[in-house]
C-alpha cells in the first residue's frame, strides 16, 4: 500500500506534461503514471492559477493548482488525481460521481446551482447541504485556497425498480 | 450557464489528444507482451459479460494489481452491453463511459473476446479450469412477466424487447411493434418506463440525430401514438423513476401532461418529512399535475399534440383483445388503495376495475437475471447468484458483479461501485492467498483452442473497432452519431474484413 502511494505521488509530480483528459480521472492517473516516458518539468507555481486542496477518501490532503475557468473536474483530470470512478460521464451532468463537499463559506461563493445539477446531486451518496458536482464549479480567483472533500463513496444511490441506467 | 458548460465539455472530449495516449499504450502493450513470454504465474482472471459490470470489474482488477491479466468474454460481437443496448439513444452523455471502457480494453493486460457464448461455446467449468478466477457479470437478460391473461396478444411487448428494438439489439431486430393505435399504456413507473414513454412521444427531429436504429426511426415517424399512460400500482410517492427522467418528460417538446388531481390527495402534508431526493421528485410531479402553468407554459401546452400522464393506484388484471381476438384493444386495470405509507406501502385491491382502450402495451416492471449453468449456484427467488461481497457462495474462485450480484436496479454509477467492490474482494483473496495462484493457468490459450475446435471465431477488440468505424461512417452519412449494425452476421462480416 505504501508503495502504491509512493508511486502515485511520483506520478503526480511527473505528470503535468502528460496530463490528458480522460473519462475516469483515477484510471488516467494510474495509466499515465505507469506509462510516461518523459518527466514533466512544468512549473507548479503560477500567479494566475488558483490553489485547490482536495481531501480524498482516505482523508489525505492533495494540493494542486488550476486555471480560472477550469471546472473542478477539469482540475482532477488535469492533475490526474486518483479518485476512483470520479467523473464517469465526463462532465455532462449525467451522473453524480464528481460529487464534492465544501465548507459553508466556500459553498456560498460557488455560484448558482441549476435544477439539473440538483437533480443529479439527489442521486449522490452522502449528500450534504453543501454538496456540489465538481463538473459544474468553475475556478475563480475568489476561490483561492478552497477545500473540496471527496465523499467516502461515489455510489450513486438512484434505485429504480425497473433498473434503468 | 449549464448549457454552455455542457458544450465545452463535449468539445473537450473530441480535442483531447486521445490518439497520442493510445500510441503510448500501444507501445507499452508491445513491451508487456515481450515480458509475458517469461515463464510466470500471473493471476489470470476471466470476466463473463462485456457490459459495464464486466468492464468496471476488469478496470479495478488491472489497476489494483500489477500482475493480474483479465480476459473479457462477451456473447455478442460488440462490447458495452446495456450502455449500447439499454441506455436511451437520446442520452448520449451517459455513453461517455465507453471511453473509459475502451481504455481498459486496450490495456496490455486486458483482452476482449466477443462472439463467445459462455454456457454454450465454452462452459463455466472449462473457464474455471483455464483461469484462477472467474467473474460472472452477464447481467439480467430476462424480464419479469406481468402474468395476466392476454399478455401474448399482438401489441403487448416487454420494455426489454422494445428498448432492445430501438437500440439495435440483434435478438429484437424483428420486433416491429404495432404503433397504429392512438393510446399506449406503459406498465411500471421506473426510468425504463419513462425512457419508453419519451421515445414514443419524442419529436422525430430529435430522434433522428441520435443513434436510434433506422427501422425504429421510420416506425416512430409513422407512429400514430399520441397519448402514453404510465401506470403504477401505488401512488405518486412510490414512483421508481428519478427526477432527471421526470423533468425530461415535463420538458418534452410537443407534449403536455395529463394527470388526475385526486391522486395527489394528502401528498402535500407528507412532503415535509421526505428525504430531499423523494421530496424534490414529488414536488416536480405535483407542480406538473396541479399548478396552473404560467403564460408561456400554457401556450406551449395548448400547442402540444401529444399527451403523457401517470396513472396511479392501478394494477393490470387482463389484456383485452379486439373483436377478432388477436390484437390488443385495451387493458383492464384493478383500482388499488395503499396500506401503509412511504417506500414500503402496499397496494391492496379495492374490487373496482377500470378498462382503458389502447393499441399498445409495454410492460416495464423489471429485468431478471437468468442462470447460466447448473454448476453455478442461483437463487431463483431473488434471481441473483448468491454471494458475499461478490464472492459466489460455496464456489471458490467464482465471483459475480453487476446486476447478477445485486438484482437489476440502479444506474451506471451503482454498477460501477458494485463492480469495484467485487474486484476488491478478488484482490483481497489474491493478497491473502485464499485464492491460490501458485499453479500456472493457461488462460485464453486453452480457451482459444477449445473455441477453434468448436468452430467459434472470437471477435477481438480491434475487430470491434472496425465495426465501430463502419457504424460511425454510416451514421455520418445520415447525420447521426452512429448507425448500428443490426445483425450478428453483419457484425461478423465487418469484423472479419
Amino acid at each position: 500500500m505504501a508503495l502504491v502511494f509512493a508511486l502515485r505521488q511520483l506520478a503526480h509530480v511527473r505528470l503535468p506534461e502528460y496530463s490528458r483528459r480522460t473519462a475516469a480521472a483515477s484510471w488516467g492517473a494510474w495509466l499515465t503514471g505507469q506509462r510516461s516516458f518523459k518527466t514533466g518539468t512544468q512549473p507548479l507555481r503560477s500567479n494566475s492559477k488558483v490553489t485547490v486542496h482536495f481531501v480524498n477518501r482516505d482523508g489525505e490532503k492533495i494540493t494542486v493548482k488550476g486555471s480560472p475557468g477550469d471546472s473542478l473536474l477539469d482540475v482532477v483530470i488535469n492533475e490526474d488525481l486518483d479518485f476512483d470512478g470520479f467523473g464517469a460521464c465526463e462532465g455532462t451532468l449525467a451522473c453524480s460521481t464528481c460529487h464534492l463537499i465544501f465548507d459553508e463559506e466556500v459553498y456560498q461563493k460557488l455560484g448558482p446551482i441549476t435544477d439539473e445539477e440538483m437533480d443529479m446531486l439527489d442521486l449522490a451518496y452522502g449528500l450534504t447541504d453543501t454538496s456540489r458536482l465538481g463538473c459544474q464549479i468553475c475556478l475563480t480567483k475568489a476561490l483561492e485556497g478552497m477545500v473540496a472533500r471527496v465523499p467516502e463513496s461515489v455510489a450513486d444511490i438512484r434505485q429504480s425498480k425497473d433498473g434503468s441506467l | 450557464m449549464s448549457g454552455h458548460k455542457l458544450l465545452l465539455s463535449e468539445l473537450r472530449l473530441w480535442t483531447s489528444g486521445r490518439r497520442s495516449r493510445w500510441t503510448v499504450r500501444l507501445r507499452e502493450g508491445v513491451t508487456a507482451r515481450g515480458n509475458a513470454s517469461f515463464p510466470s504465474c500471473n493471476p489470470k482472471v476471466c470476466v463473463v459479460g462485456g457490459g459495464p459490470a464486466g468492464f468496471y470489474t476488469a478496470q479495478h482488477l488491472i489497476k489494483a494489481r500489477q500482475d493480474v491479466e483479465v480476459d473479457i468474454y462477451e456473447r455478442l460481437p460488440v462490447p458495452f452491453g446495456l450502455v449500447r443496448f439499454g441506455v436511451a439513444p437520446d442520452h448520449p452523455e451517459v455513453k461517455n463511459v465507453i471511453n473509459t471502457f475502451t481504455q481498459t480494453a486496450k490495456h496490455s493486460r486486458c483482452h476482449f473476446y466477443g462472439n463467445v457464448h459462455v454456457g454454450k461455446d465454452v462452459s463455466v467449468d472449462e473457464l474455471r479450469q483455464a483461469y484462477h478466477a472467474v467473474v460472472l457479470s452477464y447481467g439480467a437478460e430476462g424480464n419479469r412477466n406481468i402474468a395476466v391473461p392476454g399478455e401474448d396478444l399482438t401489441g403487448v411487448y416487454s420494455a426489454k424487447d422494445f428498448v432492445g428494438w430501438y437500440n439495435g439489439l440483434p435478438s429484437c431486430e424483428q420486433l416491429t411493434p404495432d404503433l397504429s393505435g392512438e393510446t399506449a399504456v406503459v406498465l411500471g413507473q421506473g426510468n425504463v418506463a419513462l425512457d419508453v414513454a419519451r421515445i414514443l412521444l419524442s419529436p422525430i427531429d430529435i430522434l433522428k440525430k441520435t443513434d436510434i436504429t433506422q427501422p425504429a426511426l421510420e416506425a416512430l415517424a409513422a407512429s400514430r401514438v399520441r397519448r402514453v399512460l404510465i401506470v403504477g400500482r401505488r401512488g405518486p410517492m412510490q414512483v421508481a423513476c428519478t427526477i432527471k427522467e421526470l423533468r425530461e418528460m415535463v420538458n418534452l417538446p410537443g407534449t403536455r401532461p395529463e394527470m388526475a388531481a385526486a391522486d395527489f390527495e394528502g401528498v402535500t402534508e407528507a412532503l415535509q418529512d421526505l428525504p430531499r431526493p423523494r421530496k424534490r421528485l414529488t414536488e416536480l410531479m405535483m407542480k406538473t399535475a396541479l399548478e396552473t402553468p404560467g403564460e408561456k407554459e400554457q401556450e406551449r401546452r395548448s400547442k402540444a399534440s401529444r399527451v403523457w400522464g401517470f396513472r396511479f393506484f392501478r394494477s393490470p388484471v387482463e389484456i383485452l383483445a379486439d373483436s377478432e381476438g388477436g390484437r390488443t384493444a385495451g387493458v383492464r386495470l384493478a383500482v388499488t388503495r395503499l396500506e401503509g405509507s412511504g417506500e414500503g406501502a402496499q397496494a391492496l385491491l379495492t374490487g373496482e376495475v377500470e378498462d382503458v382502450s389502447c393499441g399498445l402495451i409495454i410492460s416495464s416492471i423489471g429485468y431478471k437475471s437468468l442462470p447460466i449453468d447448473p454448476s453455478v449456484p442461483f437463487d431463483t427467488r431473488k434471481a441473483i447468484v448468491p454471494n458475499t461481497m461478490g464472492r459466489v457462495q460455496q464456489a471458490a474462485g467464482l465471483y459475480c458483479s453487476g446486476w447478477l450480484k445485486t438484482g437489476p436496479t440502479g444506474v451506471i454509477a451503482t454498477t460501477m461501485n458494485n463492480s469495484f467492490d467485487t474486484a476488491r474482494s478478488l484482490v483481497e483473496d489474491l493478497d491473502s492467498g485464499t485464492l491460490d495462484v501458485s499453479a500456472a493457468k493457461p488462460g485464453s490459450r486453452s480457451v482459444s483452442a477449445l473455441l477453434d475446435k468448436r468452430g467459434v471465431k472470437a471477435v477481438g477488440f480491434s475487430d470491434w473497432e472496425k465495426i465501430d468505424c463502419e457504424e460511425m461512417k454510416r451514421g455520418e452519412a445520415v447525420g447521426k452519431p452512429r448507425e448500428k449494425l443490426l445483425t450478428v452476421e453483419e457484425m461478423l462480416q465487418v469484423a472479419q474484413t
